[in-house]
């Protein structure tokens, strides 16, 4: 909606109608082009909200927000002082004027004219077709209308088995109601698989609990007294009872405005165009995206092609040469957790092709290769796991260079042989969704210095749609760097070589339960025998504890050796302040406490003198002890039944919670009783970085679970696992894992998902970040905590439990062992004399640090003389 | 905690111009930890004992944020040489000279130390 008004007469104008996926990257392009600034861009935008990712739609019913969809930095377009005119279409376009005149009545003359308008669904005709809880599946509006009306309803069906009938499908089994699936072929995506890839995944999904009607078409709605749905009749007599109703049964272009303006259309819609995506009736007109037909007589329903498009246009304007002759219709989606991909010559129209089939039904996989009788790959349908989807299709068109069974073939019988990016030519695509090719990817590496995939994703666009070609790229970026001489060292640090997991298994496979005999074993060679260093001795500590249990070790991290590994906090079991005194944050599981519980800690802060604070985690810390005060503290804190709240470990810290159904008038589970639960499961729990978690107690959210590493979110039937989630510097919402669980479900899958976390995070890395960094990110994460694709879900169980069984409070061991206390001291020499650089001044009526102090005696560049103590320049 | 009892009257001292100064007996420091030590003109040193059993010391104070907290920090060998990183914003120092690893500019008093 921004305004950069005033085209002055020399400035001509490019209106663009439609800001859709496709209208949003032609900005982009004109952009890029510097077109922006040497043009007015208008652009009519008809949806209520500017240009978002439809691709991704589905995810707003695993939790992603229309704000998280967007695909419009509102920063870009004021930059480039595009007027955007959001909830405002075009309504008419006088061609010999070159006027268009927008719903609020706005006229805009143009010069250059884009449409963008994309597809309407289509509905077929059958009565009763616009019946209250009949819905299309297209915007973030249909959504948010079928999630509204579900609330109340029991039973969903979906017409059109195709790609989207099957997303639509997953949504509504995914908001509680029996679903089904009504598709007139005879197999479900018809278009993209063939039969044998139809069965295997027909299987599947109905072993998800979807009820597939194949071979019958919808003859009409039924519908009650007040017009509301109540079932579908069917062309097989029979009648299915269902109180919504998605159509889904393929895309039409939106052409209208086209028509009404006399520019030539196809005979099946699509507005008609060159090479160049402009219109063939009016060199001043353009068409891209899913409203165009084009050059070669397609009209494409998919992304990238409408963004090639997108840059053909923008590329035409700015006089450079650029055409669009076709794409690939290449596709790999992950259904209702099924992968499903299609890419080239799926279904062998190619003459005198072959097909190479490799078929389980029993396990739900299909995988077929056309290959052309030199040898060419020339497509292929994979079903059920589509993991080499990424390599065969950059080989398409080429004779790879391994026998295509073998690519077919599961791992692990026989022939199978694992085909590296590597193999693949410069000019191989790697990205469809943004066209970008192997060489520049490599490129990327060896001439923008991106050593990262999230730096390469960003400077070559590749893996930003769709994300399919995220894993090739991660392989691709390490097998660059390695090959350009960067040596990838992924050692945890100068000390070990082996990354923090493979210590991890390491420690747990050879039951190694020392620091020293680690490294001693299996150290760098001129690290062996030494004294390690910061970085591997604490995370090295920390696999020790979390094992604990299961390696022989006792899970009291100052025992032994262990205590000369912990960090600095861990060693005081306190979080050391700036002036090197002390806060102490006693645990208040769930955020419950009680007023004896507040009176004593109250009592407690007053006796000692500390600073209190209400944290973000819902507990409160005391601030400003002496070390030598932290045992008086804790003696206290424990007598009256409060323990550690490892605020200063890479530990569990907080498990939030809001009052929840006790209270609240929306409330639906318990969410106090289940935070405090979780609290008291996982405490203590050694972990690569801090856990934090949260309960809601109903879809408002008021405990921000969705930000934690792992949040719970009540609903009627149970509770919501969202995981990854992430505050702090860069914030992540959560991903939905499991949905409806039990109390017991619940905790299974928190504990496995904790456990292989533990496993296989990096030092220092965040759920988050963990999760992202990971092949197959939550998709694998999926595969392996809840369908135990590895198989050692029962192993990460038990070490879990072990867990929870040794759990010990470490504060009340620690005030009872004189030895551990003797460490408390302000001096080894003079235990009684408090350290003379701690000190406090009043504030507020409590105290904070007397910084002044900790500068006394330092050095300071123009005065180096001024040195109490140790100090002293080189 | 269980030592050999040839080590456990043993002193450590540090050298303080050209006098040895007690500050604690050996069977205090854990190997991997320091110690903080008051100094008799109220000077702080820190006090470590690495795997080897050698023994360093060095000012307590960490030069870059004023706190008295070295001693509390976590020891390890880099290139073969020790060193303690500080609590507070995890620079390194060199434990046999002072040196610190992360800005040459800035170095700590180290001591001489010796056990009787
Ligand atoms: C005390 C508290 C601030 C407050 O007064 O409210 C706090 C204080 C510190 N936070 Fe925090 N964080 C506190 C809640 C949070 C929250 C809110 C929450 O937990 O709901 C967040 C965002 C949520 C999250 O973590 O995702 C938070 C994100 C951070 C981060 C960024 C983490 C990240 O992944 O980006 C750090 C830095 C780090 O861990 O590397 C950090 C680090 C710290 C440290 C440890 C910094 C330090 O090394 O001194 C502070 C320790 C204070 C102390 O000595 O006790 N704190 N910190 C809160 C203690 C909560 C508790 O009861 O345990
Ligand atoms: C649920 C779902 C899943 C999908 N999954 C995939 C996938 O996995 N892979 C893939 O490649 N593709 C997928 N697609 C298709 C993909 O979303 C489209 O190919 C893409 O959005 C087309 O972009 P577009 O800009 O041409 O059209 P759109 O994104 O539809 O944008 C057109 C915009 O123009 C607006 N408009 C129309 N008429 C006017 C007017 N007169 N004035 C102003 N504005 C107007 C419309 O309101 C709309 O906002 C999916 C689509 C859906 C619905
Ligand atoms: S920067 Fe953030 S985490 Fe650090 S002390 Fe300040 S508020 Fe706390
Ligand atoms: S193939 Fe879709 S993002 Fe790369």
């Amino acid at each position: 909606m921004t305004a950069t008004p005033e085209a002055t007469e020399a400035t001509p104008t490019i209106v663009l109608v439609g800001h859709g996926m496709v209208g949003q990257r032609f900005l982009e392009a004109l952009a890029e082009r510097g077109l922006t600034a040497t043009h007015r861009v208008v652009v009519l935008c008809e949806e209520p909200r500017p240009a978002y990712d439809r691709v991704a739609l589905t995810s707003y019913f695993s939790g992603k927000t229309p704000e998280d969809l967007s695909m419009t930095d509102m920063e870009f377009i004021e930059k480039h002082g595009i007027e955007l005119y959001v909830g405002d279409p075009a309504e008419a376009v006088d061609r010999a004027a070159k006027k268009v005149t927008a719903r609020s009545g706005q006229v805009f003359d143009y010069d250059i004219l884009v449409l963008a308008t994309g597809s309407f669904p289509f509905v077929p005709p059958v009565p009763n077709k616009d019946a209250k809880g009949c819905f299309v599946y297209r915007t973030i509006e249909d959504l948010l209308a079928i999630e509204e009306y579900a609330k109340t309803r029991t039973t969903g069906a979906v017409v059109g088995g195709g790609l989207l009938g099957l997303e639509a499908a997953g949504a509504l089994k995914g908001l509680g109601l029996t679903s089904h699936i009504v598709e007139f072929a005879p197999r479900l995506m018809p278009v993209q698989v063939d039969e044998g890839g139809g069965a295997a995944l027909l299987r599947t999904i109905q072993d998800m609990g979807l009820s597939v009607h194949t071979g019958v078409g919808t003859q009409e709605i039924v519908v009650d007294e007040d017009g509301a749905v109540t079932g579908m009749k069917l062309s097989d007599g029979s009648e299915l009872a269902t109180d919504l109703v998605v159509f889904s049964a393929g895309v039409r272009p939106r052409d209208q405005l086209a028509r009404a303006c006399g520019l030539t259309v196809g005979e099946r819609g699509g507005i008609t165009v060159d090479e160049q995506c402009r219109t063939v009736s009016d060199p001043a007109v353009f068409a891209i995206g899913e409203c165009a037909l084009a050059a070669d007589g397609r009209v494409y329903g998919l992304v990238a092609p409408g963004y090639e498009q997108a840059e053909t246009a923008a590329a035409t304007i700015a006089s450079d040469e650029a055409a669009f002759l076709g794409a690939d219709l290449s596709t790999k989606l992950k259904l209702l957790g099924v992968d499903v991909a299609s890419f080239g010559d799926a279904h062998g129209a190619t003459e005198g092709c072959l097909d190479v089939v490799y078929s389980d039904s029993r396990a739900g996989l299909y995988k077929k290769l056309v290959i052309g009788h030199d040898g060419t790959l020339l497509g292929g349908i994979l079903v059920g796991d589509a993991e080499a989807y990424g390599t065969l299709k950059a080989f398409t068109g080429s004779v790879p260079p391994v026998s295509p069974e073998s690519l077919v073939l599961p791992a692990g019988a026989g022939e199978s042989a694992q085909l590296g990016p590597t193999a693949l030519p410069d000019d191989a695509i790697i990205c469809s969704c943004n066209n970008v090719r192997k060489g520049t990817i490599r490129g990327a590496v060896t001439e923008h210095q991106c050593t990262t995939v999230p730096e390469v994703k960003k400077c070559t666009k590749a893996g930003t749609t769709c994300g399919s070609c995220v894993k090739v790229l991660g392989q691709l970026v390490t097998a660059e760097l390695e090959a350009s001489g960067v040596e990838v060292d992924k050692g945890l640090c100068g000390c070990f070589s082996q990354t923090r997991e493979e210590l991890y298994e390491i420690v747990l496979a050879l039951r190694i339960n020392t620091y020293q005999d680690l490294l001693d074993r299996y150290g760098r060679d001129g690290a062996k025998g030494g004294d390690g260093c910061e970085v591997c001795k604490p995370a090295v500590g920390s696999i020790i504890a979390s094992l604990a249990p299961t390696i022989g070790v006792s899970g009291y991290v100052l025992e032994g050796e262990q205590a000369s590994l912990q960090d600095s906090n861990d060693h005081f079991l306190a979080n050391l302040q700036k002036n090197g005194s002390y806060s102490v944050v006693p645990r208040i599981p769930g955020g419950e406490i009680t007023p004896e519980g507040l009176i004593v800690i109250g009592e407690i802060a007053r006796d000692f003198g500390l600073y209190t604070k209400i944290t973000g985690g819902q507990r409160i810390d005391m601030f400003g002890a002496r070390v030598e005060q932290l045992p008086l503290i804790w003696t206290r804190l424990v007598d009256a039944g409060f323990e550690s709240g490892h605020a200063y470990g890479k530990a569990l810290r907080t498990v939030k919670s809001c009052v929840g159904q006790t209270w609240c008038r929306y409330g639906v589970q318990d969410s106090v009783r289940m935070a405090i639960d979780l609290e008291l499961r996982y405490r203590g729990l050694r972990s690569p970085h801090k856990l934090k978690s949260a309960v809601s107690g109903c879809a408002r959210e008021c405990a921000e679970a969705q930000s934690k590493d792992f949040g719970v979110i009540a609903t009627s039937n149970g509770w919501n696992l969202y995981v990854g989630g992430n505050g702090g510097a860069t914030p992540r919402h959560a991903d939905l894992l499991a949905q409806d669980l039990s109390d017991a479900e619940l905790i299974k899958l928190i504990d496995r998902f904790l456990m292989f976390y533990i496993r296989t995070a990096d030092r220092l890395e965040r759920t988050s970040t963990w999760l992202e960094r990971i092949p197959g990110g939550l998709d694998h994460v999926r595969d392996v905590v809840v369908d135990d694709s590895l198989g050692i879900c029962e192993e990460l169980e038990s070490l879990m439990a072990a867990h929870v069984a040794h759990y010990a409070d470490e504060w009340a061991t620690t005030i009872n062992d004189p030895e551990k206390l003797a460490r408390f001291v302000s001096f080894v020499n003079a235990p009684d004399t408090p350290d003379p650089v701690v000190g406090f001044v009043p504030e507020r009526g409590q105290i904070k640090p007397d910084l002044p102090l900790l500068s006394i005696g330092m050095r300071t560049p123009d005065n180096p003389a001024d040195v109490l103590e140790g100090s002293a320049q080189r | 905690m269980t030592l050999a009892p040839e080590t456990t009257d043993l002193k450590i001292q540090l050298r303080l111009g050209d006098d040895w100064f007690t500050v604690c007996d050996l069977n205090v420091l854990l190997p991997g930890r320091g110690v903080a030590a008051l100094l008799p003109d109220g000077r702080q040193a820190a006090v470590f004992r690495d795997r080897g059993g050698r023994l360093y010391a060095v000012d307590n104070r960490d030069p870059f944020g004023g706190a008295a907290v070295l001693s509390r920090g976590l020891t390890g060998s880099h290139q073969g040489r020790p060193f303690v990183a500080s609590p507070l914003l995890k620079q390194r120092f060199d434990l046999e000279t002072g040196q610190c690893l992360d800005d040459e500019t800035v170095r700590i008093t180290a001591y001489e130390v010796r056990t009787a």
